[in-house]
Parts: C-alpha cells; structure tokens; sequence
C-alpha cells in the first residue's frame, strides 16, 4: 500500500475497483439474515465436556497482595479433583482444572475470564476469587451462559437474585449472615462495648456492615475502610484508636489482618479484636507477623491469641475430625508441596461440592442440567461444612452458617454454637440439621443420585 | 490529640525516607543533569537481595550491608554502560533510557524473585515507644530509620566539604570541561556520583520495607514522591531535598489521615504543580532561575 | 495558496482511500478469526489509538507524557457513567463522542501545565499524574465504584448492525465482534484525523516547535499553543481508546489504569519504530499478541506460568534501552531522518 500513495490516482482508481468488487462478492455470498438464527445457548450446553473429560476453571491471585493464602486454595481444589480422577471420574469424566492468575486485578479477572470461556471453552467457572475481581466477570458468564459456580467470595451478589443471575452459585456463608451473627453475639454479651469496624472497601466490607449495623448500629463509634494494594493502613488505625472502641470488627484479607495487627502495635491500640473467617488464618498471620518483626512478635500461630472469629468447616487445628482427616490423606496422595493448610482445605471444600453437582447433574452433562440439578438438590447436599447449603430457585448463597470461635494457639475454642440464619431480617438461630456430625462417606467421593 | 501526634511522627519518619530518596535523585541531577527513574527499581532490587540474605538464615545486618554494597555497584555499572552513551544527548532520550530500566528491572526482579508479596523484618522493634500510659507511633525501627539517613546525610556533607574526592565531584559537576583542564576525571567522578546515589537511594528502599511487605512494585510510587521531594527542594540542592522530603512526609500523612488515603498521590500531584508552575526553583534555591 | 488547498486534499483523499481498504481489512480479518481473538483484537484497536496519540505528543511534537493512561481512564470512566443503565441514554456512538470530549477538555487543562515543563520535568510530573488519578476512583467510591470499579453495560447490537454484518460476512455477530468492529471503526477514524492533522500547518507547527524552539518562535509559532494542542489531540486519542477499553473489558477499575498501562503505551511507541502511526500500530500489535507467545517460550523452557509472564516485559524493556542506546544520533535524530525519509515514501493512515 505504500507504492499507492506515491504513483498516486491511477492505482487509487485500481484500488478503489478492486474494493467495488469485495463488496459485490461479499454481497453475493450472503443472503439475509435469519433472526431467529440466534437460540439461547442451549444448543451449546455442553461446551468443555466429552465422553471421557469435563474441562472447567477459575481465576485466583497467584501473585499480588492477596496471594499469601489464597493462592493455596487452586492446590487444595487440584488435589481433591486429581484424587476423583484416580477413581475414574464422575460419570466417567475426568475433570480437568484451568488455573489463572489474576493477581486479585478486576481488568485481568476480565480478560482471563474471556480467555477461559471463549479461547479455552470450559463448561463451567468453579472456585473463582474475590469480591471485587468476580464482580467484574459475574454478568459476561451469565450472558455467556456458563455456569458459575461456588465463588470463593462471600459476597452477596452471587446468589441473593437468581432471577439477574441465574448461572452464578455462591459457597461460603455470605458476609452479611456473618455480620449479623457477630453482631447478635456482641449486641447480646457486651452491649456496652463501643465498636469500631475495620473494612475492605468493597462489596466484602459493605455486605458484613449491612449484617453488623442489623445489631450494632446504635454501638458503632468509628469506620475504617482500607483499599487492597495499599499497604499503609496507619491513618485507619489511628483512626480507630481515637475513637476508643472497645471491639474492633475487622472484615479483612489475611495480609490486612497483619497489616492491622502490625499497625496497632506500633501505636499500643489493644482492643478486642474479631476477625472474619477469611482474613483469620493463625498460620498464615501469624507468619507474616514473626516475618515483619523479626521474631519480635511471637510468630507461631500463638499471634492470634484472644481474637474472636468464626469457622464454618473444619480446619487443621482439628487433625482428628474425620473430613480433616480425609483432606490429608488426599494431600498426601496428590498434593503439590507444602503442607496441607486451611485454604487447601477450603479449596478441597468446594471442589467436593463440585463434584456432588456434576453427579446430580447425571450423565448427559449439560450446563443448564447443572444449573437445575444444583437448585433442585443442591440444598441437601452432605459434606464438611457445619451447616446445610441455601441452593434453592429462590437462592443460590451457599452455606447458612457458622460457629463463632476465639482463637488460642492456633485452634478455634467454640463460643457458640453452630448459628444459622439468612440475609435480610431472617432469624438467627442454633442448627439442627446434623451436618456439623457427619463424616465423609467410605473411599472420599460423594455419591449423590442424580437429578431427573 | 493522639492521633495528631502520632500523624506527624508518621509523617516525619516517612519524610526522611522521602528526603534519602529525593537525595539520590539530586546527587545524580547535580552530576548529569538526568532524572533517574529506574531509582525505584534499583532500590527495590537490592532491597530484594538484602531479603534473599536474610530468609538464608544470614543476620539482618549482612543483609542490610550487602544491599548497599550492591546499591553501589549497580549505580556504577548502570552510569558507566547506559547512560555514558546519552549523557549529553537529547533529554527525552535518557527519560526513555530510565524508564525502560525501570520496566527491565521490574521484570527481571519478577522473574528472579518471583511477584508475592513477602514481608520485609524490621531491625529494631515495632512497637510504639510509651511515654506515661499513651503510645506514641514512633517505633525503635522508626528511630532507626531517621538516625540512619541522617548519618548518611552527615558523611555526605563531610565527603563533598572535607575531602579531595569530594571536591573533584563537585567541579565536574559544576562544570566538566573546567574540571577537566584542571585535571579532574570527570568520568570517573560521574561513575562514582551514581553510586553514592544509588547507595542512598537503597538505604531509602531498606528503611521503607522494614516491618512492611516487599513485592517488585512496592517502591513504584515513591519515586514520585521522590521527585515531588526533590523538585521542593529545587532538584538542585540537597539541603532542599532534605527538606522537601520532610515537609512532603509530613503534607502527605496529614492528607492520609485526616482526608483520605487514596488522594495521598494527588496531593503529592498537586504540590508538585504548584511548585513546577509558581515557584520552578524550588522553595529553596537562591533565587536563581530554573528552566522547567 | 489554492494548490496547497489542493495538495491537503489530496493527502485527504489517499488518507481516505487507505482507510477505506483498512476497513475491508477489518472486516476480513475479524470474519475469518474467532471470538477469543476478536478480543485480542479489540485490545490491539484500543492500544493502537492511545499509541498513535501519544505518537503524536512524543514523536511530533517533542512532549513526553506518561500520564496517558490517566487520560484513558478519564475516557473509561465516562464510557461506564454513561453506560451505567439497560438503557442508556446516549446511543454507543454517542457515548464515544462524550468520552472523547470530556478527556479532551481534562487534556487541555493538563496539556496548559504541561507546556511550560520540559523532558524529566514533565515525565516527572505525568508520571505522578499516572500514579494520582486512580485514586480518584476510590476517593469517590460512591459514584465512581471504588476498587470495584463500574461495571459497563453493552447494549446489544441494533438490528440493522446484525442484519448489515450478516449481509457482508455471512455470519452472525457475536457481541464480542461488535465490539472488535467498534475499536477498529473507531481506530481508522482516529488514525485518519490524526494522520491528516500531521499533515497540514498543525502539524509543521508540531514539528517546527520540536526541532528548534528559538527558530519557531522567530518564526512567530507560538510555543505554548503549539504544545496545548498537541496535548489535546493526544487527550482525545486517549479517551476515544479509554472508551474501546471501558466497552470491551466491560469495567472501568482503578487497577486498570497503572501505572504498567502508561508505560505499556510508551513502550509501544518506543517499539513501533521512531514516531509513525504505522509504527504505534505494530507497537500495539507486538504488546498485544507477542506475550501469549514468549511466555509459553518461557513455560517450555521450565519456567513456572507467573515468573514466564513477566519474560515479556522484560523483553520490551531491552528493546527499548536499545532503542536509544543504538539509535546513534539520540532517538529524537533518528525520529526526524526517518520521519523524513519515510514521509515522502508513505502514508501515516494505513490502518493495516
């Protein structure tokens, strides 16, 4: 195209021939368009699945602030689908787990998300990370119709509306139900006790408020939000500090909760501190704390002495639970390095779930069958965690409680116990279900009927 | 009242940090006339090997030398093979050179060091030190931090007054050609005046990431408050950048605590215009006009 | 003086002529790929225009600028204000005018201050521009979503769109494509101004002022208007690509805007050789498709995924030091040789 511009108008008149004749060829080729050519996507259900392979994946940070924790949870997921896969698989699909790295980055979440579904084809998202990285990605999977299952997030945009999203499933207890249970307990045991709230400032600090100022309204002196990548949380502590709480609420991610702990040091701010489930791993903060000061601050998981927090499926501090018990022993069939951890734990969770899903789905796998199978039975699913899933039409939040604890030496001591309940101004109450008692069945992979 | 103190004390040890990093950046101003944007980088990547040292099990002050030593010697080798060849060229040529070195490093320390964030140990304790029954937000790492750049600062002053060396540095920097008639390796002394900024510009990186998380990027934003620092003080004169950095420090955490954290770089953006477009010389600068 | 008028409309027309072939280009390209690489495509489009604006400031008129993509979010952000609703008040066309505009008008109030700072100076200060405007965002988190960002709903294509794409490609158009065909549409547009732009007196002003500032101004060119406008047409560039950006990611999130975009675009006009649209272009294609391929390089050669990513960087990070280390007479020589070496020999629109 350079020779044009320089020989000038005989070759743009050649040009401009040459071009007349595309768009009539391309006139030619195409008749008109079919409008209804476009169906809903139930034609491709079955994308990412053959006779023998169910490819799925998620996006998790690898690397960034979030990673120290979370980037163990993919490990725990892999190893517990390596250890179905032994067995032959689900319907005799083996599963094959997609891993990305989005460094906890909405705008990479959006691009690997594409990548996912339109270059790698999965039949399905399972496990993907964050609050404010999954909010980036939650509409283009439901337009794109792939079943989005099991975000590792408690927000509650992944299942409080069915109807907007109809393919996305949350896991975890929600941090609004978390609000509120915390809430109840220090409205009920310190109903003097002014209390400061330390939060992410996302969907993640704004949904645990929601569930906080349910109870506590009326007691909340000071809020302090904290943005994740900016690692100077100083002025937020001071802040509290000033406002003389007795009980600080922290919903944070565990390098926060380090941060934080760090920082009040530093300014002798001791109040009672609670940290939410997801930012309260002892191991984990407890290290970078021993890392930050050099041994000046205790740093085996005794850093966390005395801070309440809550559980919601057995962790490590109780090797002789028998679902623990099954987690190590498919770590040390087929984990990577390291040692088994609460976040593989976690990880191991979900994906135990996910497998209870694709056999409810039945053999001929497709992603609106999952979707249905999940609401129909979703609900009555049996596994590690202590109280039963919401999946429902009406829900797709997942687990309905949780057990608040204080932690002494890495181990959480019950101070309740296991509280159930559902966003809005539902009740709080004990749970009867029986699923904090039940142990995983012989041989580790669940045997759920499927869904007609 | 106690947050205000503690505010100020943040912003004090903060701004020294500031102050040692704007210091680097002036130091090789003065000799070549380039802002070092890779500064940041390089101060992280020598904080990185400081960290390698000391997670081998090695003592945090092997560590610690080490970074200096090696902030050195790659402020050397950085002046002598890429920027002697633009030294004296079109400005936006060595902006361009810096900042592909600062995109070089970045990833280089990536690969090498991977991209989590790991923490960094601080020397001393980190907890607040208590006068009566109130802590104050000055740690004994914080004292630490202020002491040593201004020790740093203190031989500096002795090298360019009292010594031969330092008195050849400043004649190649006020003018190479006079300094070479009189015999002064102008070379030389370039080479050497980027190492000592390079070695100042690590320590800068050290005192940040004690007690604090160290990823590739961590230093990024401080090169801006760097400059910011040292445009302050008149880019020109170290005693302003000392200064800049400490009254920067000090804007800055009163900013983030008082309006908000995440305009902490605006202000420091705003500071910065204000300077460039009322006062180019700088706060400090004898009235000299400065072309900016 | 009328056949000067009549040398400009000829440089129009070529200008026009390639744009038009650019488009039969497009079409082609974005029928036979898939939707996973119309996305990809999409990325080149928006990196393409910011770089050919910032080709502009750098390569024509001197100005360096790492602010750039602070402008882009500034386009971003207005694309996901605008498109906050089903159904938004301005069609998407609409839509990409306003955010074009409203980073022009940010631009010249930047583009004021910027003209009276030269080289480190004005790095200096775009690069705290770079590092400042996200936090914007999360300072004005109610509006503006905080960390979270603004999620950007996409209208559907309109009917006629889909029935004139199935018309000429035979295929029905995904909404990825639409917004493939959108960036790329809007990329020939911006091209074809700004390649017509270099080209008339704007432009030799540009020039003039870049070359020697003492003879332009003898010359009675004034510097500082010389140096605004320049900015503003780079600020519009940048918020037109904001907008192909906000509309393919569907987010506009602070994380988006680092400071690694402001220099991803330097470096994709360091990359695309020496000052052309042409070369901002293969800057944009090489940042955007080279990656997948030296990290799975990387990969092969035993690397674990994370550390193999950032063998790309690393790459452009070298070729970029060498770039000025090699071009023997300073890169700002080499820009004038070869801006006039190739600029009687080529066109600056080709959009291919």
């Amino acid at each position: 195209m350079n020779a044009l511009h320089r020989t000038g108008r005989r070759r743009l008149a050649g040009a401009a021939s040459i071009l007349t004749s595309l768009v009539l060829v391309a006139a030619c080729g195409a008749g008109g368009r079919d409008e209804d050519d476009g169906d809903g996507g139930g034609g491709a259900s079955d994308v990412g699945v053959t006779e023998d392979s169910i490819r799925v994946g998620g996006t998790f940070p690898l690397t960034g602030v979030a990673a120290p924790g979370y980037s163990e949870i993919p490990t725990g997921a892999q190893a517990y689908f390596d250890w179905v896969n032994a067995d032959g698989g689900v319907n005799g699909r083996t599963i094959d787990f997609e891993v990305k790295d989005d460094g906890y980055d909405p705008t990479k979440t959006s691009s690997l998300t594409n990548e996912l579904v339109l270059k790698d084809e999965v039949f399905a998202t399972v496990g993907s990370l964050g609050t404010p990285t999954h909010s980036a990605v939650v509409d283009f999977l439901n337009d794109e119709e792939v079943p989005d299952l099991f975000v590792s997030s408690g927000s509650l945009g992944w299942g409080d509306n069915p109807e907007e999203r109809p393919m996305t499933f949350g896991w975890q207890p929600d941090y609004e139900i978390e609000g509120k249970i915390i809430g109840q307990y220090v409205a009920d045991n310190m109903p003097d006790a002014k209390v400061g709230l330390f939060l992410q400032d996302d969907d993640f600090g704004a949904d645990a408020e929601k569930g906080v100022r349910q109870f506590l309204d009326e007691q909340v002196v000071e809020v302090q939000r904290y943005t994740s990548g900016n690692t100077d949380v100083g002025p937020q502590i001071a802040a509290l500090q000033a406002s003389k709480p007795d009980i600080v609420l922290a919903f944070t991610t565990p390098s926060y909760t380090a941060l934080a702990q760090l920082v009040s040091l530093k300014l002798g701010f001791k109040p009672q501190w609670y940290v939410s489930n997801v930012g309260s791993d002892p191991a984990l903060v407890g290290s970078l704390l021993e890392q930050f000061s050099e041994g000046a601050v205790a740093g085996n998981a005794s850093a966390l002495n005395g801070i309440m927090s809550s559980e919601y499926i057995p962790g490590v501090d109780a090797p002789d639970n028998p679902w623990v018990q099954l987690w190590q022993q498919v770590w040390d069939e087929h984990g990577t390095k390291g040692e088994l951890t609460n976040y593989r734990i976690y990880g191991m969770s979900w994906a135990y779930t996910f497998v209870q899903a694709l056999q409810a789905a039945g053999e001929d796998l497709t992603r609106e069958g999952l979707v249905d199978a999940l609401e129909q039975a979703g609900g009555d699913f049996e596994g590690p965690n202590y109280a039963p899933y919401r999946y429902s039409e009406d829900s797709h939040l997942g687990i309905s409680g949780l057990q608040l604890v204080e932690l002494k030496d890495g181990k959480g001591e019950p101070l309740s116990e296991v509280l159930t309940t559902d966003i809005g101004d539902a009740e709080i109450t004990e749970d009867d279900s029986g699923q904090f008692d039940d142990a995983p069945p012989e041989g580790g992979i669940p045997d759920v009927e499927a869904n007609d | 009242m106690q947050q205000f103190v503690n505010t100020v004390l943040g912003g004090l040890t903060l701004g020294m940090v500031y102050a040692a990093f704007a210091l680097a950046l002036v130091l090789i101003w003065r000799s070549t006339r380039i802002v070092n944007f890779a500064q940041a980088p390089m101060a992280m990547v020598t904080t990185f090997i400081a960290l390698q040292i000391i997670e081998a099990g090695h003592s945090y002050w092997l560590g610690f030398a080490a970074a200096l030593l090696a902030g050195l010697v790659l402020g050397a080798v950085v002046e002598r093979v890429l920027i002697r060849p633009v030294e004296g060229k079109a400005e936006i040529n060595a902006v361009i050179l810096t900042l592909g070195l600062f995109i070089v490093i970045h990833a280089l320390a990536a690969v090498i060091f991977g991209n989590r964030y790991r923490s960094f140990p601080a020397a001393f304790g980190i907890r607040g030190i208590e006068v009566g029954d109130t802590t104050i937000a000055l740690t004994g790492f914080g004292i630490f931090t202020i002491v040593a750049v201004l020790v740093v600062m203190g031989l500096l002053v002795l090298l360019f007054r009292f010594t031969d060396v330092g008195l050849r540095m400043r004649a190649a920097a006020f003018n190479q050609e006079v300094a070479r008639l009189l015999g002064v390796r102008v070379g030389r002394m370039l080479t050497l005046g980027w190492a000592l900024a390079s070695l100042v510009g690590s320590l800068a990186g050290l005192l940040i990431a004690g007690g604090s998380l160290v990823h590739p990027g961590y230093m990024d934003s401080v090169v801006v408050y760097g400059f910011v620092a040292a445009v302050l003080g008149g880019l020109d004169s170290p005693g302003g950048a000392v200064v800049g950095g400490l009254l920067l420090g000090l804007s800055l955490s009163l900013v983030s605590g008082y309006v908000g954290s995440q305009l902490v770089a605006l202000a420091a953006l705003a500071i910065l215009m204000v300077v460039l477009l009322l006062r180019p010389q700088g706060l400090f600068a004898q009235g000299r006009e400065r072309r900016v | 003086m009328t056949r000067a008028l009549s040398r400009a409309g000829a440089v129009l027309r070529s200008h026009l002529v390639l744009a038009v072939l650019g488009v039969v280009v497009i079409v082609a390209v974005l029928t036979a790929v898939g939707d996973f690489r119309a996305v990809q495509l999409t990325q080149m489009a928006y990196l393409g225009i910011a770089a050919g604006g910032l080709t502009v400031l750098t390569g024509l008129n001197g100005q360096i600028s790492l602010g750039h993509g602070a402008l882009m979010a500034v386009g971003a952000y207005t694309t996901a204000l605008l498109l906050q609703d089903d159904e938004p008040m301005l069609p998407l066309l609409g839509v990409l005018v306003a955010a074009t505009l409203v980073t022009l008008v940010v631009g010249a109030a930047i583009g004021v201050a910027a003209a009276r700072l030269h080289g480190p100076y004005l790095a200096g200060a775009t690069l705290a521009l770079a590092v400042a405007v996200p936090g914007i965002a999360l300072y004005f988190g109610d509006t503006l979503g905080g960390e979270q960002g603004l999620r950007v709903r996409v209208p559907d294509a309109p009917d006629w769109v889909l029935d004139l794409a199935f018309f000429v490609t035979g295929q029905d158009l995904t909404p990825s494509k639409y917004v493939a065909y959108l960036g790329w549409f809007t990329l020939v547009v911006a091209y074809v101004g700004l390649a017509n732009l270099s080209r008339s007196r704007v432009g030799r002003r540009w020039r003039a002022v870049r070359d020697d500032e003492v003879a332009a101004e003898v010359a009675g060119i004034g510097l500082g208007r010389a140096r605004v406008s320049a900015f503003v047409v780079s600020a519009a560039a940048a918020g037109a690509a904001g907008f192909v950006m906000a509309v393919s990611v569907r987010l506009a999130a602070p994380s988006g805007f680092s400071l690694t975009l402001s220099l991803t675009l330097l470096t994709a006009v360091v990359l695309g050789g020496l000052g052309t649209l042409t070369g901002a272009l293969a800057g944009a294609a090489l940042l955007t498709f080279l990656p997948d391929v030296i990290t799975d390089a990387g990969v092969s050669a035993g690397l674990d995924d994370i550390r193999a990513a950032e063998l790309a960087p690393l790459l452009y990070g070298l070729v970029m030091v060498a770039v000025i280390l090699l071009a023997p007479s300073g890169l700002v020589g080499s820009l004038r040789t070869a801006w006039h070496r190739l600029g009687h020999t080529t066109s600056k629109g080709e959009p291919s």
